[in-house]
């Protein structure tokens, strides 16, 4: 092994890490958006990426059986069906438990917790517990290779740009639209909000749902990398909160460095050791990184 | 509280011996669900890593049997013998250091308490010195309880994956799997539990139980009236990390096995949800909790192996949504009609002691307590006075 072939793998074993990224940072976005920003511990969402990673395989189907000659295009729209569909799941969820709940952080992650329990019981009566995965448009199979020896799959491309573009989205959205100003007053204080006339109520429970809607979106994009389960939310819902805890709760930006920090320690560890030990080390230096910096990396100043 | 006492007489001689067995396992959970309800319902911290201190007062007494299990003699087929057999189907030829404290048995049972509580004192302190309080402690105790899972998964040779430690027959030559040894156990097990919560007791109504309810409420007056609330924190904690331990143990010898599967996140959220079922602030509630939580799990599991979850799930958050602190009734209500038969909710109501709490904050269930809809709970459900 020469010092090119070092290099391919580090490129490509980081490039791995960079969809790791792309679908924790996903997650944590939603996450950050509710956790960050109203305070809710949403731990059911991981099935809200399952929902969004379930429309985009049923979509696949239809799509398969009903229009075959739609295939290749069906991808974009089902992405706006999982986002759809995720933020109904959100806007529900909301409606019926989270908004008796919202001055009781602590008991909102048991309440999530049933529901999460709950949504992964209805998974598995309706859909099965098999594992399933879409087929793919055509475009986004292979690899693309730079040159030889390199081999970047065009899919982790794709989630690539999803992420960035939906990141880039909840940015703007958040700084300039009229619903971020109304997220950013009410986080910032919520009984002066409600006071100058934003409705506070109908903001958390917009806000809750474009959350669930950002993590039907990842779900979209995990399941161009990986297949379906029941279950496959809850895997990734624990590192989901370690990212957005780790990055500053409230801090978007941070959201996105400690996903990338934190998926690039995890798949480059993953090349020297085995992938649990990796995952030990990467778990255990957030742990103590938190311990030692309790805000996050990136503090938001709010005054209480 | 007398209750407890007499539930512990009255079962034994009802039951037959194999759910008399199930009785003590739930019981087991029960313990730390009693540390749940010290930590969370007075300390006002909740922690979602609980199960790893279950897990690791269970492996140690796994260890502990396992090690016996395996003697020389019985394992003589294995190319090392004198080791566990998960360690010889892993290549490994001598006993780790890790082992070593295992041979004994007062060792064991001391590791069974200290352990836990190192690693409680650990974690506990480095957070609470540094004031992280609230969600970011359940996160991280979260993420404490996912390393360790992992660990103990990755590390097969040393803690046999996930399969765990089986075949754990014989404590001193004295065979655990017997009839009359499950009721000394059983017997053991409710003993330890009275104790343990008789001491929660005792610290709740001491002084250190009222600092704790002001340090909940208000940490910051507490603190300015000169006590370390850190180190208070500290404490409770590894009380419960302790208390959690010997249901680990508890596990192990009653069981006959241990493995990572009660170690991880949703054992640790299970508990934490029995405590909260139970209601939590109360002790003798906890130990229902555990009891009824359980009961109603295998229950429904047995009656349909399908959409076990579904009525378990919504069943939690109801009951979480309507009772702030605690006392599920009426679970079964909005399921979908697929309980019929089992217990599902019907937790007794624990009204005194949570409502003597309940802050303003809680005032928000909209639904009325309506009575739960299966009243065949046992003789408990007027014994909030304990």
């Amino acid at each position: 092994m020469n010092l090119s072939d070092m290099m391919n793998i580090g490129l490509m074993q980081g490039f791995a890490g960079l969809s790791l990224f792309a679908v924790l940072l996903l997650m944590g976005l939603g996450l950050a958006i509710i956790f960050g920003q109203m305070g809710v511990i949403n731990m059911a969402h991981g099935e809200f990426m399952t929902i969004g990673a379930y429309s985009i395989y049923l979509a696949a189907r239809v799509t398969e059986t009903m229009a075959p000659a739609f295939m290749p295009y069906y991808f974009p729209i089902a992405i706006g069906l999982a986002f759809v569909f995720a933020f109904i799941a959100g806007w529900l969820v909301e409606w019926v438990l989270i908004r008796h709940l919202y001055k009781r952080p602590l008991d909102t992650l048991l309440a999530t917790w049933g529901v999460s329990l709950g949504l992964q019981q209805i998974f598995r009566t309706f859909i099965g517990p098999k594992e399933v995965s879409p087929t793919l448009p055509e475009w986004l199979m292979g690899s693309w290779t730079p040159h030889e020896g390199l081999d970047i799959p065009i899919n982790g491309l794709f989630v690539l740009a999803l992420t960035a573009l939906v990141t880039g989205g909840v940015l703007v959205a958040l700084h300039k639209s009229r619903w971020g100003l109304r997220v950013r007053a009410t986080v910032a204080n919520r009984t002066m909000a409600n006071a100058t006339g934003i409705d506070t109520m109908k903001t958390d429970r917009l806000t809750f749902a474009i959350g669930c809607g950002i993590a039907g979106m990842a779900g979209a994009a995990f399941t161009t990398i990986g297949s379906t389960g029941p279950t496959s939310g809850s895997l990734y819902i624990v590192d989901a909160f370690l990212v957005v805890t780790f990055g500053g709760a409230a801090s978007l930006l941070g959201t996105v460095v400690s996903a990338f920090g934190i998926a690039q320690t995890q798949s480059i560890s993953e090349f020297f050791m085995t992938g649990s030990m990796a995952k030990v080390l990467t778990l255990s230096l957030i742990v103590l990184i938190l311990m030692m910096r309790p805000q996050g990396l990136f503090a938001v100043k709010v005054r209480r | 509280l007398l209750l407890v006492v007499l539930l512990a007489v009255v079962l034994p001689l009802s039951l037959d011996i194999f759910r008399l067995n199930l009785v003590g396992k739930y019981l087991t959970y029960a313990f730390v669900a009693v540390g749940l309800v010290m930590v969370w319902g007075y300390g006002g911290v909740l922690s979602l890593g609980q199960g790893v201190f279950f897990g690791i007062g269970g492996y140690a007494m796994a260890m502990f049997l396992k090690l016996e299990a395996s003697d020389p003699i019985t394992t003589k087929i294995q190319s090392t013998p004198g080791i566990p057999d998960f360690m010889d189907w892993n290549q490994i030829t001598e006993l780790p250091a890790l082992w070593l404290p295992f041979k004994s048995l007062p060792l064991s049972l001391a590791l069974v308490v200290l352990a836990p509580m190192a690693l409680a004192w650990l974690v506990s302190f480095a957070m609470f010195k540094r004031r992280v309080g609230g969600v970011y402690f359940a996160i991280i105790t979260q993420a404490v309880a996912l390393i360790c899972t992992v660990l103990i998964i990755g590390q097969q040779g040393y803690t046999g994956g996930v399969n765990g430690m089986t075949d754990l027959k014989t404590m001193l030559g004295w065979d655990t799997r017997t009839d009359s040894a499950k009721y000394i156990l059983y017997y053991v097990c409710v003993g330890l539990l009275v104790c343990s919560i008789v001491l929660c007791r005792w610290i709740q109504t001491s002084k250190l139980g009222t600092l704790l309810l002001a340090m909940r409420d208000k940490e910051d007056r507490v603190r300015f009236s000169g006590y370390d609330v850190s180190n208070f924190k500290v404490f409770t904690f590894c009380l419960a990390a302790g208390l959690s331990g010997i249901g680990g143990a508890m596990f192990a010898l009653q069981v006959g096995f241990m493995s990572p599967s009660f170690v991880g996140i949703v054992p640790s959220i299970e508990m934490v949800i029995f405590c909260a079922v139970g209601g939590r602030m109360s002790l003798v509630g906890a130990v229902y909790g555990a009891l009824l939580g359980e009961c109603g799990q295998d229950a429904v599991l047995g009656e349909l192996s399908g959409p076990v979850a579904v009525p378990d799930g919504r069943a939690l958050h109801r009951g979480d949504d309507g009772f702030p602190d605690g006392a599920g009734g009426r679970l079964g209500r909005k399921d979908p009609p697929l309980v019929e038969g089992p217990p599902r909710g019907a937790a007794p109501s624990r009204g005194e002691a949570a409502a003597r709490h309940a802050d303003g904050a809680c005032g928000t269930d909209t639904a009325a307590p309506t009575a739960s809809p299966e009243p065949h709970l046992p003789e408990g459900v007027g014994s909030q006075r304990a």
